[in-house]
C-alpha cells in the first residue's frame, strides 16, 4: 500500500503548487497589473479587466455544463441578468426613507411594487443574487431532463426561456424600468457613489477573490468522483444509466450550479459597468459566452478564464477600430473553433504544442500508453501482489 | 364579437402559416441531419432581400405586376445555392456533432447579417479575388504527391499572401472608382418591398378585412407543403430521403448515396427558407435582422411538432401561431369577459410580448407529457 499513500502525498504537493499558482496570479491581477495599466495612460482598461473577470465567472459555470457535460445552455443570460437586476434593486433603494427610486416617476408609480421589497436588505440581496437564478435554473433543468430532453433540444428550450424572459423584462415599465433597465452608478452604498473610484477599486479585489473561488469550486467539482460522473453524462448518458446513476440529478445540480456563477457574474458586471438592461438577454450574448469557453478551451478550467479574457479583450480592440468588421472576426472564430481547434487554445497547446516543441528539439515522441495506467499506483500494487500470489502457487 | 374571433382565426392561421413556412425546411433538415440551423433565420433574411432586389430590377418593365412570382424563384435559387455551399463548406464536416453545428451556424447567420450591412461591389471583389487565388493555388499545388506534409506551410503562407492580395487590389479599385464600387448595396436600414398592386388592399367579411398579402401567404404555404409532402412521397430522391432520415446507416449499407441525400435535402430546406424570406417580406419592411425574429419561434414548432412526420410541423406552427395571436390581441379577453378571474389573468398577457411567455409555458407543460414532440421519430434506440 505504500505506492497508494505515496501517490496521495504526491497529489497533495500537486495541489499545493497549483494553489501557489492561483495564488499568485491573483497577486499579479490585484499589485501588479492596475498600476501598469494606469502608468501607461490606459486607466480605463483596469475597469475593462474587472469587467471580464466577472464575465469570466459566468464562463466558468459555462465550462462545468458544456465542457465537462455536454450539456449546452443558450440561456446563461437569463442567470446572469437574474443576479445583476437583484444586486441593482438592492443598490436604488439606498434611499433616505419613504423616497423611490427616480425612474418610478414618469410611470406614475407612487408606492413600492411588493417585489421590490424585500431587496431593504443586504443578507436578503445576497442570497438573492446566488439563490434565484439556482432556483429557476434547477426548476426548468428538472422539468427538462425528468423527460430525458437533451441535446440540440434542451439548447433550443433555453434559448426559447431567455427570448421569454427578456421580453418579460422589457414589457414591464412599471415594475423594473422596462427596456431602459436600471442604472447602478449613480446609487450611493455605505455613503460612496458606486462609480467613484474606491467603490470600484473594493468591487475589482472583490471580483477577483470571487473568481478564485469559483475556480477552486469548479476544480473540487471536476475532479474526483464527481469530475468522473459528470464527463459520464458528457460521453454516454445511457450507460450510466445502465450502471445504475441517475444523471438527472447530476444534470440539474450541475445546471443550478452554472447557473449561480452567471448570477455573481451578473451582479459583479453589473456594478462595475454601471446598468443592467434587458439586452444582457439577448440572444447573441449567450451565445458569445460560450465561445469564450471554446476558444480558451472546453473542459479546462483555465482554458474558460483565459478564453473570456481573450476574446472580450480582442472584442473592445477590434470594436474600437474596425466596428464592421468584428461581425465578421466574431462569425470567424465561431466557424474556426468548431472546425479547426476543437480543443480551444489549451488542448491545442497541450495536443500539438507539446509535439511541435518536441519535434524541434529533436527529442522523440513518448510512448503513448492507456492514459496514466502504468503510473496508477493501484495497478502497480496489483502487478506486484499478483505477480508474488503465482510465484507462491 | 364574432368578427373579433374571426379575424383572430385568420390573424393567427397567417401568422402559423409564415411560421409553417420558416418551420418546413428547419423541420426536414433537423429531421434528417439532426443538425439545427441557426443560420435558417439568415437564409430567410437573404429570401427577402433577393425579393427586394428583383423589385428593383424589374421596375418599369412589363413584368413588374407578377414580380413577385419571379421574385419567389430567385429567392428559391440563391438561398439553395448558398444552403449547398453551407453544406459543403461547413456543416459535412460537423455531423454527429450537433452541439458544435450549432454553434458553427450560429457564426454563419453573424457573418451573413454583417455582410448585407457592409456589402459593396469592393467587399465582392475581395472575397472573389481571395477564393480565385486561394482555391487556385491549392488546386494546383494539391495535385503533388507529397501535398499532405507541406500542407500547413501552403496555409500558413497562401491565406495572408492571398489575403494582402485581394485587399489591396480591393482599396487600388475603390480609391480609383470611388463613389460607384465603394457604395453600399443595402447599407444598415431596413428595405421596403412594395407587393404588386392586385396584393394590396383585401376584402371584407362580415366586418373583418382579410388581407390579400395574407391570403397570398396563406395559400403560398399550403402549395409549399403540398409540394413538399409530394416531393418525399413520389419521388426516388424522396423515397432516399425518408430513408436516410428513418435509418442513416441501414439506408448506407443498401447503396443510398446519403452524403448527396444530405447536401441535397439541406439545399431544399434552404430553399425553403428563401421562399418565406420573400413571403414575410410582404409583411413589412426587412432588416439584417429580420431573421433573428422568427428563429426561436420556428425551433418551437419542430420542438412541439418532433422530427416523425411533416404534419407534426404544421399542427404545430398552426397552434403556435394561433395562441400566440389570440393571447397577444385582446380577443380571449373579451371572449372570456363573463369570467373575470380568467379574463384578468388573459389582459396580463395580452401584448405580444407576454404572450410568447404564456405560449412558453404551455410548450414546456406539453413537453412533460410528450416529450419527444407531437410525432417523436419511432425506434428501439436507447437514446430515444
Amino acid at each position: 500500500m505504500d505506492a497508494l499513500i505515496q501517490s496521495k502525498s504526491k497529489a497533495r504537493q500537486r495541489l499545493l503548487i497549483e494553489a501557489g499558482i492561483v495564488a499568485a496570479i491573483a497577486l499579479l491581477l490585484l499589485f501588479v497589473i492596475p498600476p501598469i495599466l494606469v502608468g501607461s495612460g490606459q486607466g480605463f482598461r483596469v475597469n475593462l479587466l474587472g469587467r471580464y473577470l466577472a464575465l469570466a465567472i459566468a464562463a466558468l459555470g459555462i465550462d462545468l455544463i458544456w465542457g465537462f457535460t455536454g450539456i449546452l445552455s443558450l440561456g446563461q443570460g437569463v442567470f446572469f441578468a437574474l443576479g445583476g437586476y437583484s444586486l441593482a434593486m438592492f443598490l436604488l433603494l439606498q434611499l433616505p426613507d419613504g423616497q423611490l427610486p427616480d425612474f418610478f416617476s414618469p410611470y406614475g408609480v407612487t408606492e413600492l411594487p411588493w417585489l421590490w421589497q424585500p431587496f431593504y436588505s443586504l443578507p436578503f440581496t445576497l442570497f438573492a443574487i446566488v439563490f434565484i437564478p439556482t432556483i429557476v435554473a434547477a426548476t426548468l433543468g428538472y422539468l427538462v431532463f425528468r423527460n430525458r430532453i437533451r441535446g440540440v433540444y434542451f439548447s433550443i428550450l433555453t434559448q426559447a426561456a431567455l427570448i421569454v424572459f427578456f421580453n418579460f423584462f422589457n414589457g414591464q415599465q412599471k415594475l423594473i424600468n422596462g427596456t431602459n433597465g436600471l442604472k447602478t452608478d449613480t446609487a450611493t452604498i455605505f455613503g460612496q457613489t458606486v462609480s467613484s473610484p474606491p467603490v470600484q477599486a473594493f468591487l475589482y479585489t472583490l471580483t477577483i477573490l470571487l473568481l478564485v473561488g469559483g475556480y477552486a469550486l469548479s476544480r473540487w467539482l471536476t475532479s474526483g468522483r464527481s469530475g468522473r460522473l459528470l464527463v459520464a453524462v458528457r460521453d454516454d448518458e445511457a450507460r450510466m444509466r445502465f450502471s445504475g446513476y441517475d444523471p438527472t440529478m447530476f444534470k440539474v445540480l450541475v445546471f443550478a450550479i452554472s447557473a449561480g456563477l452567471a448570477g455573481i457574474a451578473g451582479a459583479l458586471y453589473t456594478v462595475q459597468s454601471g446598468i443592467i438592461t434587458p439586452q444582457a438577454m439577448n440572444i447573441a450574448f449567450s451565445i458569445e459566452m460560450v465561445i469564450w469557453v471554446a476558444v480558451g478551451g472546453r473542459a479546462t478550467i483555465v482554458g474558460a478564464i483565459l478564453g473570456t479574457l481573450i476574446v472580450n479583450f480582442a472584442k473592445s480592440i477590434l470594436s474600437e477600430r474596425f466596428p464592421q468588421f468584428w461581425y465578421f472576426f466574431q462569425g470567424g472564430l465561431f466557424l474556426i473553433v468548431v472546425t479547426v481547434l476543437p480543443g480551444g487554445i489549451l488542448g491545442w497547446l497541450r495536443e500539438d504544442g507539446v509535439r511541435l516543441v518536441r519535434s524541434q528539439i529533436n527529442k522523440r515522441r513518448p510512448l503513448q500508453t492507456y492514459p496514466s495506467l502504468e503510473e496508477d499506483p493501484g495497478v502497480q500494487y496489483e502487478r506486484k501482489n499478483l505477480a508474488n500470489r503465482e510465484s507462491d502457487g | 364579437m364574432l368578427s373579433g374571433l374571426l379575424d383572430g382565426i385568420f390573424s393567427g392561421i397567417s401568422l402559423g402559416s409564415v411560421l409553417l413556412l420558416a418551420a418546413l425546411g428547419l423541420a426536414i433538415v433537423f429531421g434528417l441531419m439532426g443538425v439545427i440551423n441557426m443560420a435558417h433565420g439568415e437564409l430567410m433574411m437573404l429570401g427577402a432581400y433577393t425579393t427586394y432586389m428583383v423589385q428593383n430590377a424589374l421596375k418599369g418593365t412589363p413584368l413588374f405586376g407578377i414580380y413577385i412570382f419571379i421574385a419567389l424563384i430567385a429567392a428559391f435559387i440563391v438561398t439553395a445555392i448558398f444552403g449547398l455551399v453551407l453544406e459543403r463548406g461547413v456543416i459535412r464536416y460537423l455531423y454527429g456533432r450537433p452541439l458544435e453545428t450549432l454553434l458553427a451556424t450560429w457564426g454563419v447567420s453573424l457573418i451573413l447579417q454583417q455582410l448585407v450591412r457592409s456589402v459593396s461591389w469592393q467587399l465582392v471583389t475581395i472575397v472573389a479575388l481571395f477564393c480565385l487565388l486561394f482555391f487556385g493555388a491549392m488546386w494546383i499545388v494539391a495535385r503533388r504527391t507529397d501535398f499532405e506534409r507541406a500542407r500547413g506551410w501552403f496555409l500558413a503562407i497562401m491565406i495572408p499572401l492571398s489575403a494582402a492580395a485581394a485587399i489591396a487590389t480591393g482599396n487600388v479599385l475603390g480609391t480609383l472608382y470611388k463613389p460607384a464600387f465603394t457604395k453600399l448595396w443595402f447599407d444598415a436600414r431596413n428595405v421596403d418591398v412594395t407587393a404588386p398592386k392586385w396584393l394590396r388592399g383585401g376584402f371584407p367579411i362580415a366586418g373583418t378585412q382579410f388581407s390579400y398579402a395574407r391570403i397570398f401567404i396563406i395559400v403560398l404555404t399550403i402549395a409549399c407543403v403540398v409540394g413538399v409532402y409530394w416531393f418525399l412521397n413520389n419521388t426516388p430522391w424522396g423515397l432516399r430521403i425518408r430513408a436516410v432520415t428513418q435509418n442513416r446507416t441501414m439506408s448506407a449499407c443498401l447503396g443510398i448515396p446519403t452524403k448527396k441525400v444530405d447536401a441535397l435535402t439541406f439545399a431544399l430546406g434552404s430553399g425553403l427558407a428563401g421562399l418565406a424570406g420573400c413571403a414575410v417580406s410582404l409583411l413589412g419592411s426587412v432588416g439584417p435582422n429580420t431573421g433573428q425574429n422568427y428563429i426561436v419561434d420556428t425551433f418551437m414548432v419542430v420542438v412541439v411538432g418532433g422530427v416523425g412526420k411533416l404534419a407534426g410541423s404544421i399542427i404545430a406552427a398552426l397552434a403556435i401561431g394561433t395562441a400566440n395571436y389570440l393571447i397577444g390581441s385582446n380577443t380571449l379577453v373579451d371572449l372570456t369577459a363573463p369570467i373575470k378571474p380568467l379574463s384578468d389573468t388573459f389582459a396580463f398577457f395580452s401584448t405580444i410580448s407576454m404572450a410568447k411567455v404564456l405560449v412558453f409555458a404551455l410548450i414546456i407543460a406539453f413537453l412533460q407529457f410528450r416529450p419527444g414532440g407531437l410525432f417523436p421519430q419511432k425506434g428501439r434506440t436507447v437514446d430515444a
